[in-house]
């Protein structure tokens, strides 16, 4: 179908808060005070596993501006009865620690200053306990037990938002498509290096109680989860507010353990609870990315993956957030991306292990699968000696396929055709130069070698959750938009307007995105998964649709006693379409002065059409250090019509950060085993890309029309890094001349795989 | 206590402070940071504290035109110096933007918008000291500042286009 020309959609706008930015004046969490606020810290452990044995917090307590410290021997009534974890099974605090780092006590005080004095003042004594790190450990029968809520360390099962989490993966005969495949592979693929997202802005929150019911600001990126999950985990009615958030990448949606920690201080005092985490407590204790282990056999018949079984086990840390939702979503972009394969038996489980706490990060299950699942498959690849990308042109899905998404619901797959894309990026990247082969250099030159590797990836999530937007015109001309999307940087709140601006034919400095509150706005989930561009724009768009019909109905009524279709609408002026100077504004549509006309648009979840990301990249090896470098990245995707270009190719950089692309070659938790710290508590530990060390980035961007919403937007930004990983697995295969796959590739693995080490 | 003056520039308005060895309302401590002094006393909050330990650049500030970590400066050493944050650097009258700021609403280089103003406030620093950067002197220059939602290849665009601006 053919791009239509748009006013605002598809043409850069600047941001609603440009300026604000620039100019310092944006409001962020930590720039904003409360009367009466106070301060809280939490005292750590510094044990993976271990039981208090005494504690005593009297010196702590009588210090001045102390106003609460809560350990697990005096939490308020009502705190007592809250659970964390999901499911919400764990009690808030307990007299055992269960990583380095799980609060031992709860300070709130008049500064930060008193508060850390105070937790220097508890006197605790700890007997210590055996930790178990690894998910395979921790499933062995005769394993640690960590809580007695989670026998065999296993986390149940989980319903969320009326749905049961897909977690075990069945259709066809698995056993027979391995029989009859002409390749089968089979191994232990891991990606568990928990790596930090690591958004720029640390995680807070300030909570308060306010006449029942928990107020919150919140540095989250979709407070309407933050609010459904704290409801959860204590029964209470949670309503948020967002200032600007600075970056979250998923990861500071739901902040589980600091919400409850601030708000139970919160309970316990009758007054505001900042909790801020310093640099240093994100980087050790705040939800990290999820580990992942994977035991799987595939088939290859025809160069088609036609049998998938395994197990996959999910290693929370030793909290569980969303880990079986990460599941679900990765069982159904398993399908996605081997669209072609009917034969699957794939069981996953939520694991919990002594070692940080996991959550939400962008990429959510679908990069841990691609980072484990691909270059088992990519194995079969080569030994039938198929082309990769030629591999992924024929495997992934397209119209007609289908899968069972997250909700363990069947979607037959729509709109769904992406392999001109495919081989446009691959035309670009010059991939038909550079490909010489499996487990072939591109080039060698002296020391250092060269290799090129892809990976591929697709989300539906793109259609996930339901969600509502209210538009409200006034008589004045300017039209206010209800939606509680916060600005993390992704540009939706000002993206969301140009849809309203574009339907009313107005600018879009007439378009008011109302403060990002809950309390203000209908349900939304928030921007995850790429959702916000369908789900949250198509809502958006049928409200200002549904207001605009309001709006030329009562102008046809009252002034051009005409069927109100033949009504148009532009700059804040009506005027029937065989007529356009004859115009009145719109406060002649409204019969009563003062009042306005809202309307209602809402979208419904559909998991029937996913996006798609491929990623090329091209390594440099030096074989006598064993150090990797990206050389260039091309990432291609057709997102069907852009809405923004300039935030879309921000977004798709954007795969480097939030521990996506990078934790192919870069970002890592280091754990030293010996004491279960992890050592890479700073910015300078904990390694990520600097200004100076960004490779040259290239994009192919279609936008192909697909019938999916009037805009016929798809959403691509969470995935933009997702197959990244894979695909330097595989450029560093060639380059080194065998089969490689250890995250990040550190210098020694390098050297290890070539016996250098 | 001991105690001494302390007289700042800031955003060129004069400052006073009593500065003292010991922590006691309305007395800058000697081991208060400027970010603490900028963000908490002035409350000249768009200078971000991120790391607290000199590592992500977001509480970037120009002291005497240079760019420095205001988490790792201490307020007592800045006695007498002209500090400029990135409140500073709008024309106060006119509200005219600096065309560095200029250039990241044009460039769209930013994101979150969180490390922005120390980034900004590094580029100044870079272009004062160096009107003409080359790209690899840009990067270099801002090597020191984070930006995880990843609008770096922008903001050396922004950098580049307003040094090829400036007239020496």
């Amino acid at each position: 179908m053919e791009k239509k020309p748009y006013r605002h959609i598809g043409v850069n706008r600047p941001r609603i808060d440009a300026r604000e930015i620039v100019t310092g004046k944006a409001i962020f969490l930590d720039d904003f005070k409360m009367k009466e606020m106070l301060q809280a810290k939490v005292l750590r452990s510094p044990y993976p596993h271990a039981k208090i044995t005494r504690i005593d917090i009297s010196k702590a307590e009588v210090l001045p501006g102390i106003h609460a410290v809560l350990t697990h021997k005096n939490l308020p009534k009502d705190v007592q009865k809250w659970r964390l974890g999901n499911p919400p099974l764990i009690p808030v605090l307990t007299d055992t620690v269960h990583y380095v780092g799980d609060a031992v006590a709860l300070v709130a005080a008049d500064s930060v200053e008193i508060a850390l004095e105070a937790c220097d003042l508890i006197e605790v004594e700890y007997e210590q306990l055996e930790p178990v790190y690894y998910t395979q450990d921790a499933v062995k029968p005769d394993a640690v037990q960590i809580y007695p809520e989670l026998p065999g360390n296993i986390v149940p099962e989980i319903e969320m938002v009326g749905e049961k989490m897909l977690t075990h993966l069945v259709r066809g005969d698995v056993d027979k498509a391995l029989e009859e495949a002409d390749y089968v592979e089979e191994g232990v693929y891991e990606y568990k290096k928990f790596a930090s997202p690591m958004a720029t802005e640390p995680p807070g929150v300030i909570m308060w109680m306010d006449k029942g019911i928990v107020k919150a600001y919140a540095t989250t990126q979709a407070p309407e989860v933050y609010n459904m999950t704290l409801n959860m985990r204590t029964g209470m009615k949670v309503e948020t507010k967002t200032f600007n958030v600075g970056g979250s990448f998923g990861n500071k949606s739901i902040m589980q353990t600091t919400s409850a920690y601030a708000l139970a201080l919160a309970v316990a005092t009758g007054r505001p609870v900042k909790m801020y985490l310093t640099k240093s407590e994100q980087l050790l204790i705040h939800d990290m990315r999820i580990g992942c282990y994977m035991d799987c056999k595939i088939g290859l018949k025809d160069g088609i993956v036609t049998a998938v079984k395994g197990k996959w086990y999910l290693d929370a840390g030793a909290l569980n957030d969303l880990g079986h939702v990460q599941i679900a979503v990765g069982m159904g972009e398993m399908q996605v991306a081997l669209g072609k394969c009917k034969n699957w038996d794939m069981d996953a489980k939520v694991v919990v292990t002594n070692h940080v706490q996991t959550g939400s990060v962008r990429g959510f299950g679908g990069q841990e699968v691609k980072s484990t699942l691909m270059p088992l498959v990519m194995r079969a690849v080569a030994k039938a000696n198929i082309d990769p990308v030629e591999f992924c042109i024929n495997n992934f899905s397209e119209t007609g396929d289908g899968w069972y998404w997250r909700d363990s619901q069947w979607y037959t797959a729509r709109e769904q055709e992406y392999k001109h894309c495919m081989r446009s990026s691959a035309e670009k990247f010059g991939w038909s130069e550079s490909w010489k082969g499996w487990n072939k250099p591109t080039r060698v030159e002296g020391n250092k070698v060269y290799g090129v590797g892809v990976s591929m990836h697709g989300n539906a999530d793109v259609g996930e959750d339901n969600c509502e937007a209210y538009v409200r015109l006034e008589s004045s001309g300017y039209v206010y938009l209800h939606n509680s999307i916060p600005e993390a940087g992704t540009g939706q709140r000002s993206n969301l307007r140009k849809y309203v601006a574009e339907v009313l034919d107005i600018e879009v400095e007439h378009v008011i995105v109302v403060e990002p509150s809950t309390e203000n706005s209908p349900w939304d989930l928030g921007p995850a998964g790429s959702r916000s561009t369908l789900t949250t724009g198509h809502a958006v768009t049928v409200a200002a649709e549904d207001a605009r019909k309001q709006l030329l109905e009562g102008a046809a009524k009252n002034i051009f006693h005409c069927p109100f279709e033949e009504l148009e609408t532009t700059d804040g002026m009506i005027y029937h379409r065989d007529n356009p100077e004859n115009k009145v504004p719109w406060i002649a549509a409204f019969e009563h002065f003062g009042l306005t006309i809202t309307g209602v648009g809402t979208y419904y979840s559909d998991y029937s059409k996913s996006n798609f990301g491929i990623y090329f990249s091209e390594v440099e090896v030096d074989l006598e250090t064993g150090i990797t470098k990206l050389v260039r990245v091309l990432v291609g995707s057709d997102v069907g019509q852009i809405i923004d270009p300039a935030t879309l190719e921000m977004q798709v950089h954007g795969g480097f950060g939030a521990a996506a692309a990078d934790s192919g070659l870069l970002e890592e938790s280091v754990l030293d085993e010996y004491t279960g710290r992890l050592l890479t508590g700073n910015l300078i530990d904990y390694k990520w890309r600097t200004f100076d060390e960004f490779p040259p980035f290239d994009m192919v961007i279609e936008e192909g029309q697909p019938e999916i919403s009037r805009f016929k937007a798809i959403g691509f930004g969470e995935i933009s890094g997702a197959p990244g990983p894979a695909s330097m697995m595989m450029a560093i295969s060639n380059a080194i001349g065998k089969e490689f796959c250890e995250y990040p590739a550190h210098p020694r693995a390098i050297l290890k795989a070539l016996g250098k080490a | 206590m001991e105690t001494k003056f302390i007289a700042l520039t800031v955003n060129g308005k004069k400052y006073e402070f009593l500065s003292g060895s010991d922590s006691i309302v309305g007395i800058v401590p000697w081991n208060e940071t400027l970010s603490d002094t900028l963000r908490q006393r002035l409350d000249l909050t768009g200078s971000k504290e991120a790391c607290g330990e000199g590592a992500c650049g977001c509480c970037t500030v120009l002291v005497d035109n240079r760019a420095v970590s205001s988490c790792m400066t201490l307020t007592s050493d800045c006695n007498g110096k002209e500090i400029i944050t990135i409140e500073g650097l709008e024309d106060p009258v006119t509200g005219e933007l600096d065309p560095l700021q200029q250039a990241f609403i044009d460039y769209y280089a930013f994101q979150c918008g969180f490390c922005t103003p120390g980034i900004i406030m590094a580029a100044k620093g870079l272009l004062i000291k160096n009107p003409h950067p080359t790209e690899e002197e840009v990067k270099d220059a801002l090597s020191g500042n984070q930006c995880r939602c990843i609008s770096q290849y922008h903001v050396i665009d922004a950098v580049m286009h307003v040094s090829k601006q400036i007239s020496i």
